[in-house]
C-alpha cells in the first residue's frame, strides 16, 4: 500500500520547494562603501566643475584639497590641528582615567553604587558645552576650562560604560574564581577587567566622538587657534572651502581615532 | 576529610527552598543528590561548598584534608565557567596564581591535570575553539590541578549531548576509582547519579526535604559489568518511583509560574 502510494506520487510533477530564507543577514562588501564615496565625490566635482553649483555655498573637492594643502603649506593646519589634539589628548585622558575609576568603584561597591549612579543620572543629561562659561569663571580664559569641558564630556559617558560592563561580567565566573578562594584584587584583575573591556572599549568609542564635538564647540566660543575655532572663523568669512577643509580634517581625526580603536579592539578581545 | 550538611535550611525571601536537610559525605565517598526540579539541589550544592550562606544549618568539615590539598572542597560547574580570553593552559592554571607554589610547581600541576583530561595537545587553545565536551574536561581539569578532597559537581554533563556525557562519564567514574577523592553530585538523571554514586540522597519536591537515601547495593566496579545492568535499572525505577508524582507537580508549578 505504502508503495503503491510512493510510486502515484513519483509520477505526479515535481516541484522545487521555495526557497524563504532570504535577508535579515546583514553583510557590507569591501569595497561598496569607497566606491560609493568615490562615485559621490566624481558628481560633486563635476557639479562644481559645470557650474551647476555655486562655489560659494559649495566648493568643489579640488577646492577643498586645495584649501588643505595650502593650510598645510603655511604651517596655519598644524597650529590648528595641534590646540586641537592637545585639548583632546588631555581632556580625553583626564575624563577616561576619572570615568575608569568611578565607574570601577561604582560597579564592584554597594557605597559607591548608591552615591555614584545618583549624581551621574543627575548631572550626564546637562550639555557639557553649557557649563563652559561657568568653567571660564572658575579656571580662567586659557585651556583649562577647554579641557575640563571635554574632561567633563567624556568622565560621564566613561563611567557609565565601565559600570554597565562590570555589571555585565557573567556572574558565574566570578563564583568560580571565589570557589578557589581567588582573592578580591585578583578576581577583579584577572576577571572583572577583562570581562568588562568589550564595554569599555565601545565606551571608548563614543567617548572619542564627545570629545572631538566638545572640543570643536568650545573653540567656537572662545579660542585664537584649534580646528573649530577655524571653522568658525572660515564661515564668518564666508570661505567655504577653507570651512568644509577644517570639516574635512575633523572627519579624517575622527576615522583614525575609530581606526586605533578598532586595533585595540582586535589585539585585547582577540578571545572573541 | 568528610563533608556535613548539618541541618541546613534555606529561603530566598518568603520562598522555602531547603528544609532541614542533613547528611554527611565521608572520604572518598561519592554522594549523589537527586529530586524534582527546583527541590533545591544546586542551592544545597552551593551552600555545602560555602558559595551561599544558609538560613539556618551549617555546612562543616570534619578531619583534615590532604596535605597537598590546595582547595579541599572545589566545584565543577554546570556551565564549566571558564575565562573566554584565556587559553586552557591559563584557565588551569587561575585557580593557582594566588597561591604561594613557584611556577615551576604550578606548571608541573597544571601539566599534570592536563594530562589526566586528555587536554596536553590543546593547551594553547581558547574555549571558543573548543566543543562543550573539552570545555567540561577543562573544568575538570581546573578543578583536578588543586587537589581537591571532594568534588562538588552540579549538574556537569546536562548541558552535553550524550555521547559526549557517556564518554565524560567514564571520564568520571575513572578519576573517583581509586577513592582518593570524594564528590557531591547533584543531577536530575537518574542512570548518572546509578552510575557514579555510592549513595543518592532524594530530595522531595520544595521545599526540598530528604525522603530517603538509597545505597547502591555495588562497588563502582561491578556496575561496568554486564550482570549489575539490571540490578542498577531496578534501582533507578525505585528512584524514579519516589519522585515520579512530585517530578510532575513541580513542572507544574513551573508552568504556570
Amino acid at each position: 500500500m505504502l508503495d503503491r502510494a510512493g510510486l502515484s506520487a513519483k509520477e505526479e510533477t515535481t516541484r522545487r520547494v521555495p526557497f524563504r530564507g532570504a535577508g535579515f543577514v546583514p553583510a557590507s562588501s569591501r569595497f561598496g562603501g569607497w566606491i560609493a564615496l568615490a562615485l559621490v565625490i566624481a558628481i560633486w566635482q563635476a557639479a562644481g566643475s559645470a557650474k551647476l553649483v555655486n562655489p560659494l555655498f559649495l566648493p568643489p573637492p579640488s577646492a577643498i584639497v586645495r584649501a588643505i594643502y595650502e593650510l598645510a603649506m603655511s604651517g596655519a593646519l598644524w597650529q590648528h590641528l595641534s590646540a586641537s589634539l592637545l585639548r583632546i589628548g588631555v581632556g580625553w585622558l583626564l575624563g577616561t582615567a576619572a570615568g575608569v575609576v568611578v565607574g570601577f568603584a561604582i560597579g564592584l561597591s554597594r557605597l559607591a553604587r548608591s552615591v555614584g549612579i545618583t549624581f551621574i543620572s543627575a548631572l550626564f543629561p546637562i550639555p557639557k558645552i553649557a557649563l563652559l562659561p561657568l568653567l571660564i569663571l572658575w579656571l580662567g580664559i586659557g585651556e583649562e576650562p577647554k579641557i575640563a569641558t571635554i574632561a567633563l564630556g567624556v568622565f560621564f559617558s566613561t563611567a557609565i560604560s565601565v559600570y554597565s560592563g562590570v555589571d555585565a561580567v557573567p556572574r558565574n565566573l566570578i563564583r568560580m574564581a571565589q570557589s578557589f578562594n581567588v582573592p578580591f584584587a585578583t578576581i577583579v584583575r584577572k576577571v572583572v577587567w577583562p570581562g568588562a573591556l568589550p564595554a569599555i572599549l565601545a565606551g571608548f568609542r563614543i567617548t572619542a566622538s564627545v570629545a572631538l564635538l566638545l572640543v570643536v564647540s568650545a573653540e567656537m566660543i572662545g579660542a585664537q587657534y584649534g580646528i573649530g575655532a577655524f571653522v568658525l572663523q572660515a564661515g564668518n568669512l564666508m570661505q567655504t572651502d577653507q570651512l568644509l577643509a577644517g570639516v574635512v580634517i575633523l572627519s579624517v581625526f575622527g576615522l583614525a581615532v575609530g581606526k586605533v580603536i578598532g586595533w585595540l579592539e582586535v589585539k585585547l578581545l582577540h578571545w572573541r | 576529610m568528610d563533608l556535613i550538611a548539618n541541618h541546613i535550611s534555606h529561603h530566598f525571601g518568603d520562598l522555602a527552598v531547603l528544609d532541614d536537610v542533613s547528611f554527611t559525605v565521608s572520604a572518598g565517598e561519592v554522594v549523589a543528590i537527586v529530586g524534582p526540579s527546583g527541590c533545591g539541589k544546586s542551592t544545597l550544592l552551593s551552600i555545602l561548598g560555602g558559595l551561599l550562606q544558609p538560613t539556618s544549618g551549617a555546612s562543616e568539615l570534619r578531619g583534615a584534608p590532604p596535605a597537598d590539598s590546595l582547595n579541599p572542597l572545589t566545584f565543577v560547574f554546570q556551565d564549566f565557567a571558564l575565562l573566554p580570553w584565556a587559553t586552557v593552559e591559563e584557565n588551569v592554571e587561575f585557580p593557582l596564581l594566588h597561591t604561594q607554589l613557584s611556577a615551576a610547581r604550578r606548571r608541573g600541576l597544571v601539566d599534570d591535570a592536563l594530562r589526566r583530561t586528555g587536554l596536553t595537545d590543546f593547551r594553547q587553545t581558547y574555549p571558543k575553539q573548543l566543543s562543550g565536551g573539552m570545555r567540561q574536561r577543562v573544568g575538570i581539569s581546573r578543578a583536578l590541578a588543586v587537589k581537591p578532597a571532594i568534588l562538588l559537581m552540579d549538574e556537569p554533563l546536562s548541558a552535553l549531548d550524550s555521547q559526549t556525557r557517556e564518554l565524560l562519564m567514564e571520564d568520571f567514574v575513572g578519576l573517583l576509582a581509586d577513592g582518593g577523592m570524594g564528590a557531591v553530585y547533584v543531577t536530575h538523571n537518574l542512570e548518572e547519579a546509578a552510575r557514579l554514586a555510592d549513595r543518592i540522597v532524594v530530595l522531595s519536591r520544595r521545599p526540598g526535604r530528604i525522603r530517603e537515601v538509597v545505597t547502591v547495593p555495588m562497588t563502582r566496579a561491578e556496575r561496568g559489568e554486564a550482570a549489575a545492568r539490571e540490578k542498577l535499572l531496578a534501582l533507578q525505577n525505585q528512584i524514579w518511583s519516589l519522585i515520579r508524582n512530585e517530578a510532575i507537580d513541580a513542572e507544574r508549578e513551573v508552568q504556570h509560574a
